[in-house]
Formats: C-alpha cells, structure tokens, sequence
C-alpha cells in the first residue's frame, strides 16, 4: 500500500499529530511505502523532521500557502495525489484536517471517513470509529474508490518507529484563485482565572442544568479550595465564561484533582483533562464514557452528592 | 438573502442506545429523535441573518425529518423540503440527494450543523460545498454578510480562532454556541401549519461505505464509591486526605 500522511504546522511548529499519521502510515504500508506531505512557505525544517518518520516527504511549497486555505490544500493536494495514487491519505482530525478533507475526497472521487481511531488493512479496508459521541464504535469496510481519505484521531496512534527517508520537492503550484481568504488569528480571551494553573478543578457539565446551579459548584470549589471550570455547553449557554471551558477547543488543565460533575466524557472533553493527576467523577449514567478516565466514580445525582460534600468539608473546616 | 439550512432528525445521544440483533446497526427503540442540535444553532443564525438582510430561509431534511422540518418552520423559516431517501450512515448519500433536492433553488448561502450528533462524521456540509464547487468554512462561531461576502469567525484548539471572508455563495457549518437558540412558540407553531412543506424525490446510487459491525467500547472502568449521599461524601473526603488534597 502506499500511504500518504498529510502533515501539519500550527503556529511555527510541526503538531506531533503529523507523527500519529505516519506511525498509523507505517503499521499499515505492508510492502508499500509510509509517505508525507508538508505543504507551507519555508517548510524545509519540516520536511526534514518528518523524514524521520517516512519513506518520502513531499514538498509543496508557495508564498500563497504560508496560511492555511482549504481551497488551496484540496487543490495542490489532488494535483499529487492523482499523480501519485496513493491508496491511503491520512488526514488529522483538526479544524484543519476536518475541514478540508472532504472536499479533497470531492475532488478526488474518494470515500472518506472521519475521526477513526483504528484502520485495518488487512482483508480490504475497514476503519473504526466512534458513534453517539463515544458510546459506540463502528467498524466500516471501504467498498469502492481507488484512493480513500481518512481523518484520524489525535493522540490514538502514539506508538511507532523511526524509518529514515528522503525528501523530495514535489514541484507543485497552486492553480486556483480561492474564494476564501484568510484575514487573521484571533487569541483566545484571557479572564481573571487560568484554570490550566489550578490545583484542584470542580467541572461541571449539562447535568448541573441551569445557570442557578453554578453556585452549588462554586460552594464545593471553595470548600476545598479550587476553581470552577465547565464542559462546552455550560459555556455555550452563557453560564460560565469562555475561558472556563475545558477540552480540545478550550484548555487543557493538569490539576491534582479534576472533579468532573454531570459531564458525559465526551472525547473533546476528555482532550482537556485526561492528565489530571486524580479523577473523580459523578454521573447518574452507569455507562456515561467519563467512568472510562476517572479513577473514582459515583454513580448518582450531583444534587445529592454535591451538597453532601461541601456539608462535610464545611464540618472539617469548623 | 437566501439562505439553505440543512436539518437532521437525528437520535439523541443521551438515549437509551443499543445495537441491533444484526449487529450492524442501532436499535431505534429507546431512541429519541430531536432536531440535531448544531442544526438548531443553523437555523437560529439563517433566521437572524434574514431578520438582518430580509431574503428567504428554506430548511431541508433528508429521511424522515417531518417533526424536525416543522421545528424550524414554527422557529421562523420560510418553507421546507424534505427529500424522502432513506440517508443511512453514508455520507455522500445524503450530500448527493441535497445536491439533487436544491438544484433549481437560488442561493446565497447555505448553512448546516458542524456535525451531526448521531453519527459525528462532520461530512455532509463539506461534501456538499465541494459537489457544489462553492467556498466552505467548517466550526463557524460569528457569521456578518458584508458587500456581498461573507465575514466569519471559524474555531480552532485552544481557545484560538481564525477570521476569514468568502465570496457568496457559500456553505458554512456551524459549531455550537454561536448563538443562543429560540424557543418555539405556540404562535409559531399555528404559523408554521400553513407552510410549505414539500417533498422532493431524488434517487441515490451505491455509495462507498458499508457497516461492517457496530459494538459496544470496551472501558476501563472507575473504582465506584457507593452508599448515600453522606457515606459517599465520606468516603470521598477520605481518599482526599489520604492523597493531601485536603
Ligand atoms: C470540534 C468540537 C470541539 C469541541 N470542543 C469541546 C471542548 O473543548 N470541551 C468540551 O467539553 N466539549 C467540546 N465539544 C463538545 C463535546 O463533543 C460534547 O458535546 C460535550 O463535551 C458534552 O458536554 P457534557 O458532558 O457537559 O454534556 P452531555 O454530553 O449532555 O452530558 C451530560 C451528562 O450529565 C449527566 N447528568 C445529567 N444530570 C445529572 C445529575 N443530576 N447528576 C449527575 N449526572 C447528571 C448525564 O448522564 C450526562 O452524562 C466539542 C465538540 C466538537 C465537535
């Protein structure tokens, strides 16, 4: 099989999902080749690196790709590939990834499937993946297409080996003008408490319910000294501010003790906090994924346990 | 404006969720189907953008999305179309058919939840956009129609964001949180009754994906801490202390 792996650069840096995608690549190539693609303006450092991992690296350089357009990447990108043929493209499942992807698959007549976290190639190609947000996995064959086009989830394929190739200028331009164009980065907004420093985290989900109910977890942060952080749909609605969100799109934290109260697990959460030193969490649903990561866990209503706790706490304290 | 939003009757993950006898698929009873909830924010943002710039919002669903269609109907869109092909879990499936259903429809833009959350394969929109040859923009978080483009705010990890401006038409998903959704009222849900609601037949060939087997994850799974709310405080407070924590 000859696999491509389709790399990328954030912020100056080559992200370590780049790797992912060629130790997936190499378990996989069989008597074929693990290739990458870095596509950027100045990207030889790049190259270099990701050499390393594969049998080739290409090359496509241009001023006009020193920022990510997807126009652009589906566009260099089918140029090689309907020239090379791979039989496998790997993709990240970034914002990145996940958003040209697709599109490339468009161009190139290929299936796509999105977010696996397991490819097979050994009896035809079938890759797995999560469903219903973590609570089931589905193995999918590929029937048809002669190249297909994965996105793969990061932090799954961690382990590989180091090959050693070359590097090669694939001498490709851009030959569309996009439609969409890049304008600026905006940081991400600073508040008056950086979770990603704190001790001790207390984490609520859509099980604490309301906004009212942010209290009762401010009451157990306070008790034992922490602070509040929160899933995306309590910062979706408005009941904690931006930078309390914790996962893949907000921040990763660290603490020595992660409470994760009325959240499911979903793995864009679980992004954020599967570090945490200690992980507790409280969920009324026996088979919610967040048991999955947590070291304790009860099973039971947050508005049981919670008030409970801080009553203890409250008693110790004096 | 005139704007496509895309809507699925999709099952709620927080449903009761089991698979099939024939291992291949998810048993549909103990499902509970509800308005996708990224379309829902679709909608929300294609009726602000036509409460802004006057225009159209025509919502379209694939399969059975009568209850969904409605939904968005009672919540201010203009007409809908449901396309009555059986959308499955392949992705392309359901791009073809929209593709075919919207063909002698005018448009500025076209809208769809980021994913859907059944399924999670964030593919429908996309494909779509790239079957269509229109620019796409994936994770949307701010949306401003300006002289004729499209000025949007995508997501990015880590709290980051990224600005960039499209010509018109194009397609945007949506990502959670780029507004706040309305409820339906009883006005418009009378209002909603007399509607448009028209079916569009299309046909649909082969597709490139086939369910091999659908299970569930094997977990590893946390050491449970049981009795009352009382004893488990306790026994709570307890690990805590033993580790320093408190
Ligand atoms: C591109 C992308 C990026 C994302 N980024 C993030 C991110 O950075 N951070 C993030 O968190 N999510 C992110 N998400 C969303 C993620 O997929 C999930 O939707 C989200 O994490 C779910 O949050 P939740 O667990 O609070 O809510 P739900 O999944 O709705 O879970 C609520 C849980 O609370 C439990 N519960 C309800 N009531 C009670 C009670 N009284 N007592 C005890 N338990 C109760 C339920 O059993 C359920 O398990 C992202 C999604 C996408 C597609």
């Amino acid at each position: 099989m000859r696999v491509f792996a389709v790399a990328e650069i954030k912020f100056g840096e080559l992200d370590p999902v780049s790797i992912e995608l060629l130790n997936l690549a190499n378990s996989i190539k069989g008597d074929g080749t693990a290739e990458a693609v870095v596509i950027g303006n100045g990207i030889s450092k790049y190259a270099e690196e990701l050499a390393k991992y594969a049998d080739r690296v290409w090359k496509i350089e241009d001023s006009s790709l020193e920022n990510y357009n997807p126009e652009l990447y589906v566009d260099v990108l089918s140029q090689l590939f309907s020239k090379e043929k791979p039989d496998i493209v790997l993709v990240a499942n970034s914002s990145r990834g996940s958003e040209f992807a697709p599109a490339l698959a468009t161009k190139l007549n290929a299936p796509v499937i999105t977010d696996i976290v397991g490819l097979d190639t050994s009896n035809g190609i079938k890759a797995t993946r999560y469903i219903f947000q973590g609570k089931l996995l589905v193995d999918i064959l590929v029937k048809d297409g002669d190249t297909s086009v994965f996105t793969v989830r990061q932090g799954v394929f961690k382990e590989g080996s180091e090959v050693g190739g070359e590097v090669v200028d694939a001498g490709i331009k851009p030959s569309v003008t996009p439609k969409r164009e890049f304008s600026q980065i905006i940081e991400p907004e600073v508040g008056e408490v950086d979770i990603s420093q704190a001790d001790i985290i207390v984490s609520v989900g859509r099980g604490i319910e309301d906004a009212s109910n942010i209290e009762l977890a401010e009451e157990l942060a306070d008790a034992l000294g922490g602070v509040v952080a929160g899933s995306r749909p309590v910062i979706d609605s408005g009941w904690l501010p931006k930078d309390r969100q914790v996962g893949i799109s907000g921040k990763t934290v660290k603490p020595k003790l992660y409470l994760a109260l009325g959240i499911s697990g979903a793995f864009q959460h679980i992004m954020g906090m599967k570090d945490s030193e200690l992980i507790i969490a409280v969920n009324k649903d026996p088979e919610a994924p967040i048991f999955g990561v947590a070291q304790y866990g009860i099973v039971g209503d947050i508005f049981e346990i919670v008030p409970a706790l801080v009553d203890k706490l409250r008693e110790i304290k004096g | 404006m005139n704007i496509i939003v895309l809507a699925k009757h999709a099952a709620d993950p927080e449903s009761e969720i089991r698979v099939s006898q024939d291992g291949k698929s998810v048993d549909e009873r103990g499902l509970v189907f509800d308005i996708n909830d990224w379309d829902r924010y679709a909608v929300e943002e294609a009726i602000r953008l036509k409460e802004e710039h006057g225009g159209e919002v025509v919502v379209v669903g694939v399969g059975q999305t009568e209850d969904t269609l409605r939904k968005c109907l009672a919540m201010g869109a203009d007409r809908a179309i449901k396309v009555p092909v059986e959308p499955g879990m392949d992705s392309y499936q359901t791009a073809m058919a929209i593709k075919e259903a919207i063909s002698g429809e005018k448009f500025d833009l076209i809208l769809a939840g980021l994913m859907s959350q059944d399924y999670n394969n964030a593919l429908v929109g996309v494909l779509l956009a790239g079957m269509l040859d229109i620019p796409f923009a994936t994770a949307v978080t701010s949306i401003k129609v300006e002289d004729g483009k499209v000025k949007i705010v995508r997501e990015l990890e880590g709290g980051f964001g990224e600005e960039n401006v499209l010509s018109l038409p194009a397609l945007l998903t949506v990502q959670s949180g780029i507004n706040e959704p309305r409820y339906v009222s009883i006005m418009g849900i009378k209002r909603a009754k007399s509607k448009e609601l028209k079916e569009v037949s299309v046909s649909v060939e082969g597709g490139y994906t086939e369910i091999d087997r659908i299970y569930t994850p094997p977990v590893k799974k946390a050491e449970l801490i049981e009795g009352s709310p009382e004893e488990v405080a306790e026994k709570l407070i307890q690990i805590l202390k033993d580790r320093g924590l408190i």
